[in-house]
């Protein structure tokens, strides 16, 4: 009975662990904006009425409002926060930036936009988010090969960025044609963090400097290591956008058309606003979140859950995965989930099958060793979030009575032991 | 004549019959001795199960009376050397667990509701008694009743048993030490007797033994040594060969029933000695079987056909034996056997056996407080053994001679030497007493009838007191003799009887001095005062405490430690049932058995690696030793510091042994790394590496705040670090005199941090340098 107990208890802080939003009433999530001015409510409209149509909630209020607060009574206010206020020193209330980074490992999901007015405290959440902005304060992303063509010939710092993160999950199915513009400061990400994602990168001619004056030094950040958008997924699967330009969320960029130089097509609209629209959703988790439900495992044949298997035992193991669509739980399809069955090491590695319903599901006998096993499924996709299930069973020797009682190599001393 | 036959007769019999009734009361008083004494524990502290595997057999007990013999026999524990599991029906001694069980089980069906760790706790008392009675037995097969009562009351208090054997000590010597001298009863007994029930119930008694204690091995090696002994010295008996041979054939097939001997019984070195024996001593009848029916010219032709035929066949037998045999790695010896042999073996070898404190060889001092006068006592009771040599006294000769040896080995084995000493002592003592008596008695006979002569009211007083004194010599004179009388009737072939005349006619001869007598007499009460008052004392004061709870005397009062208690209440209560606790494995059994949680390794050291694993942890920095608990899903590490009370035994003495062992396996684990020019030191002249790892920082952490200079009142310094942070794990628990501290594995973090910025803008000192700030930030400086 406690062993059981305890196995659901496992699993229910496996899946609180996945489930760190609401899961069943999104339409009613709420979004706190801190905005610099309340200028930007407007001017980003487009942006944030594409939130509000797909149902969010959303709360303007000015970064240093002395009434701001995240959470209440140790319950968080808001399921997520934009923060459109790169030039902010201090926040009002009782926001800081720890309290921001703390709504995130409470699994809360978060949009930050810099620029380069970007503040020492934004730029500190950002660090702490793996992201590193170009220390020069005053530096831009330059790029003088696939700037954005307009009509005067400015300094190339407004650039058509089309190096997208090849994930369907994260900026949806449907292509991005039209390049997106940007303008503002670069940032890169540690190549060693797995954590944050690329997901619009500048081209390799870019580099990260300050237009105004004369490029005295080589740039600290050049070409493609240059991040214009990153995303990360924290370990507890709560998503962070930071990007260095805040005019790409505004109503002007969403509208303008867009010409890379040197490319003959002119779009009409440019990708901005198809672009954010896909990547807030995956942001909010309307894409690209998993849940595993029913772990189940028995012996061959039965129905029962056992508390300990037997070495060489057949077994059973199934367990359903599903996908939110934004609306509700669908079954999520795919070929490569894998069941270990682990001890210090895998023993058994297994790619489940699935009937297309969610259930994925495989047989394997125990192999010839007994003790503490874990049926470990660890599924990490790139946009999906992780999968971590574990769940520990004993697997025990023979019992005394489960050996053959009598065996043909013994024969000659059984008739010796009877002639006695 | 015949009226004073007669009644000379009844005498005789009036007397065996008082003799038999008061050695009986004796016994029973011998009993009670052997069984109070060992209450000391309970009294002063509680009833308590004490040290570290007992935990494990109460455990266990538990188990089996919860769930029946055949599950405890088929148990698969998943709580212990996570995630390996341990086969503790197949791994474990189940005598004690079964003795105890039995126990429970026949209170509890009288209606008598007794708890299981009552039953534990009081289980080795009663085996003391029980072993009490068995040497008994043993030295009245061997030299008669007056020595076997003697040896009974020497071994109900001997110190060395007694610190095995207190209530709540509930290990395997236990009852392991019963079954020893019992199985030691049961062989001499058959020898004097050649009875095949007798030799039936040794195999039994053997078993018996199998079932309750490794140390078994000593009895199959010893037996056919004397066995061989009795051979060479050309005592070969028909006796001889129905004690010998039967034990071997049954003994070992019993043993091989045990399930944790199994195949061990025919295929390790440790048994071999025997079967040699065996085929040896079925040579020998062969021979003195052809002897018999054999004219002596013909046998010397015999012999030669016999003595080359059975040379070539040992020499085959030999031969597989030793081909089998040198395809073991360690030519089928185990490791503790070969560091038996060869004493410096395991320190050279196993450092996992070297580290336990009971296998380091034994000082000097530790004889006098384990054994006492008896130390002394000894040499004289080998020498009244080979007045006369008998079968039976050539064994105890054999015993006391290999036991000093392996108690010279291990000092645990010093629990072995107990029953051969107060086997020898009590012989050497009933004979001096019966010397002493005997020659006060025959003199004082003849100044009485000189002094009747003199008549003199005047002497009333003084005989009624030599009277008395009297009563006692002559009881054991009777004893004395009576034995020989018995002896003939059993071995009436033999010439003994000659010999008993003979050593009659010497006995009067050896006459002492009255006053020399008198004078040795009153000595040799002192020297067992002495005997007695130094064993109450350490009953009562060195081997009682439980270990589990600690108290120290202090001009305040009395000091009461009971850390260890609070911490696994607090793992109970505060954990979940799956977490799995990483300490070093002195304290697995204790963790399994009090705070019910799973532990990485413990006192059953059956995995090297598995134990290395842990010692590496703990002789790693903070990140390194996280990585290797995280992969072992290791929750919660505890570590034992007595550092703030001064409790030497805690983890930082006994570090050196996880650096060797952890070293052992993984190389990268050095030991001079932790040594400041050979010195293991904690303080500021100490290494990096051990200012760094693990162990130091779990056991220091914080421990500055406690008096502001952070004195180790263990090793009488300061420590060499004293302000640090922990970064990938966190105190949740330090008990109230800080003996445990437990501390939780944090979990990876959630965000990895960019590697910009802080250290160039305004925050830059928070990580640049880690060490002065926090010197800087200190609250408690």
């Amino acid at each position: 009975m406690a062993k059981k107990l305890s196995i659901f208890i496992a699993i229910s802080l496996v899946l609180s662990l996945c489930d760190a939003f609401n899961l069943d009433n999104p339409s009613s999530r709420r979004i706190l904006v801190l905005l610099d001015d309340f200028a930007i409510k407007s001017s980003h409209s487009l942006f944030f009425n594409s939130l509000q149509s797909r149902g969010f909630d959303l709360d303007f209020k000015l970064a240093d409002d002395p009434k701001n607060a995240l959470q209440r009574y140790g319950q968080y206010l808001y399921d997520g926060l934009i923060l459109f206020s790169p030039s902010v020193q201090r926040f009002g209330g009782s926001i800081d930036a720890a309290a921001i980074l703390d709504f995130i490992d409470s699994g809360h999901d978060l949009i930050l936009a810099a620029d380069t007015s970007a503040s020492d405290l934004i730029r500190e959440i950002a660090t702490e988010c793996g992201v590193d902005y170009d220390e020069d304060q005053s530096s831009m992303v330059i790029d003088h090969t696939s700037y954005a063509v307009s009509e005067t010939e400015g300094d190339h710092t407004l650039i058509a960025a089309d190096d997208f993160i090849k994930s369907e999950v994260i900026l949806g199915s449907k292509k991005i044609e039209a390049p997106v513009l940007f303008q503002g400061i670069g940032h890169s990400l540690n190549p060693a963090n797995s954590l944050v994602l690329k997901v619009l990168s500048a081209s390799p001619a870019a580099y990260s400097a300050n237009p105004n004056s004369k490029l005295a030094q080589p740039p600290s950040l050049t070409g493609s290591s240059i991040s214009l958008v990153s995303v990360l997924q924290a370990r507890n699967n709560a998503r962070v956008m930071i990007s260095g330009s805040l005019s790409m969320f505004s109503n002007r960029f969403f509208r303008s058309s867009a010409q890379k130089a040197g490319s003959s097509t002119k779009h009409q609209k440019s990708g901005n606003e198809q672009f954010f629209t896909e990547l807030s959703k995956w942001i909010f988790h309307e894409r690209g979140h998993l849940k595993a439900v029913n772990v189940r495992h028995h012996k061959s044949g039965e129905v029962e859950e056992p508390g300990m298997y037997r070495i060489n035992d057949d077994l059973e193991y199934s367990v359903e995965i599903f996908e939110w669509s934004g609306t509700s739980w669908e079954p999520y399809v795919a070929n490569d989930v894998q069941v270990q069955f682990y001890m210090m090491s895998p023993y058994v590695l297994k790619t489940l099958s699935t009937d297309g319903k969610g259930l994925y599901s495989t047989a394997f006998k125990v192999p010839d060793v007994y003790g503490v096993f874990q049926f470990k499924v660890e599924y990490q996709r790139l946009g999906y979030t992780t999968l971590s299930l574990s769940k520990q069973i004993p697997v025990r020797p023979f019992r005394h009575n489960e050996y053959e009682r009598f065996i043909t190599a013994a024969f000659p001393y059984y008739g010796a032991s009877f002639s006695m | 004549m015949a009226a004073i036959e007669n009644g000379k007769k009844e005498e005789s019999v009036l007397r065996t019959a008082f003799g038999n009734v008061l050695s009986f009361f004796i016994l029973l008083l011998i009993g009670i001795l052997a069984f109070s004494i060992r209450l000391f524990s309970v009294i002063k502290y509680e009833s308590v199960i004490h040290e570290f595997d007992p935990y494990f057999n109460y455990r266990v007990t538990q188990f089996l009376t919860k769930n029946g013999i055949y599950d405890f026999w088929n148990w698969f524990d998943d709580r212990t050397w996570y995630p390996l599991g341990r086969v503790i029906g197949g791994t474990v001694y189940p005598g004690l667990t079964l003795t105890a069980g039995t126990l429970w089980w026949i209170l509890n069906s009288l209606n008598i509701p007794l708890s299981v760790e009552t039953v534990c706790v009081f289980t080795a008392p009663i085996f003391s008694a029980n072993a009490a009675w068995a040497t008994y037995l043993l030295t009245k097969e061997v030299k008669g009743t007056g020595a076997g009562l003697t040896a009974a009351a020497l071994l109900a208090m001997v110190p060395s048993y007694i610190s095995r054997s207190v209530a709540g000590s509930y290990d395997n010597e236990a009852v392991a030490i019963f079954a020893l001298i019992f199985t030691f009863y049961l062989y001499i007994k058959t020898l004097n007797t050649g009875s095949l029930f007798y030799a039936t119930l040794n195999a039994l008694a053997y078993f018996y033994m199998v079932c309750s204690w490794g140390g078994y091995t000593f009895i199959i090696n010893l037996i056919p040594m004397h066995a061989l002994l009795c051979i060479v010295t050309g005592r070969y008996s028909s006796r001889l060969y129905i004690a010998y041979a039967p034990l071997v054939v049954l003994g070992t097939l019993l043993a091989a029933l045990v399930p944790v001997v199994g195949f061990n019984a025919v295929m390790t070195s440790e048994h071999f000695a025997s079967f040699l024996v065996f085929i040896i001593i079925h040579v020998v009848a062969l021979v003195y079987y052809i002897k018999g029916i054999l004219s002596p010219k013909m046998f010397k032709v015999a012999v030669t056909l016999i003595v080359s035929a059975g040379l070539a066949v040992c020499g085959a037998v030999m031969a597989v034996l030793i081909a089998m045999v040198a395809t073991s790695p360690t030519k089928g010896w185990s490791g503790r056997s070969l560091s038996l042999l060869d004493p410096t073996y395991a320190s050279k070898y196993i450092p996992i056996i070297a580290s336990v404190s009971e296998h380091q060889p034994p000082t000097w001092p530790s004889y006098f407080m384990d054994i006492n006068v008896l130390a002394f006592l000894v040499p004289a009771g080998i020498i009244a053994c080979f007045l006369p040599l008998s079968d039976a006294s050539s064994f105890v000769v054999l015993y006391i001679v290999t036991s000093v040896y392996f108690s010279g080995v291990m000092v645990r084995l010093m629990l072995v030497l107990a029953p051969a000493a107060c086997i020898m002592s009590g012989i050497a003592l009933s004979e001096a007493f019966s010397v002493f008596t005997r020659s006060i008695k025959f003199q004082l006979l003849n100044l009485l009838q000189s002094k009747k002569i003199d008549a003199g009211e005047t002497i009333t007083t003084d005989s009624a007191v030599t009277q008395t004194d009297a009563a006692k010599p002559a009881k054991s004179e009777g004893i004395v003799k009576e034995r020989p009388s018995k002896k003939n009737k059993k071995k009436e072939k033999e010439p003994v009887e000659k010999a008993t005349v003979r050593s009659r006619i010497q006995k009067k001869l050896l006459v002492l001095p009255l006053e020399a007598s008198v004078i040795a007499i009153l000595l040799l009460v002192l020297l067992g005062a002495f005997y007695v008052v130094h064993c109450v004392w350490a009953a009562a004061e060195a081997y009682s405490a439980p270990s589990i709870v600690l108290t120290s005397r202090t001009r305040d009062g009395l000091h009461v430690f009971d850390d260890f208690r609070e911490a696994y209440a607090w793992l109970r209560h505060n954990t979940d049932v799956d977490d799995k606790v990483a300490s070093w494995w002195d304290y697995g059994y204790q963790t399994t058995a009090m705070a019910n949680r799973t532990v990485i390794v413990d006192n059953n050291t059956w995995n090297n690696t598995h134990i290395a694993t842990v010692g590496t942890a703990m002789s790693s920095p903070e990140k390194a030793a996280w990585e290797i608990f995280n992969s072992l899903d290791v929750k919660y590490v505890l570590v034992v510091f007595g550092g703030l009370v001064g409790y030497p035994s805690d983890d930082i003495n006994k570090f050196l042994w996880m650096v060797r062992i952890g070293g052992g396996v993984f190389p990268h684990i050095k030991e001079p790394d932790y040594l400041r020019d050979g010195q293991y030191r904690i303080d500021s002249q100490a290494t990096p590496t051990m200012l760094n790892c693990l162990m130091y920082k779990l056991s220091y952490y914080r421990f500055v705040e406690t008096d502001g200079q952070a004195f180790d009142r263990v090793r009488q310094t300061e420590i060499g670090r004293k302000h640090f942070k922990l970064t990938h794990f966190e105190e949740v628990f330090t008990t109230h005199h800080w003996m445990v501290r437990i501390y939780k594995l944090k979990p990876p973090k959630n965000r990895i941090r960019g590697k910009t910025k802080r250290t160039k803008s305004q925050k830059s000192s928070a990580t640049a340098s880690m060490k002065r700030s926090s010197r800087k930030r200190n609250p408690w400086q």
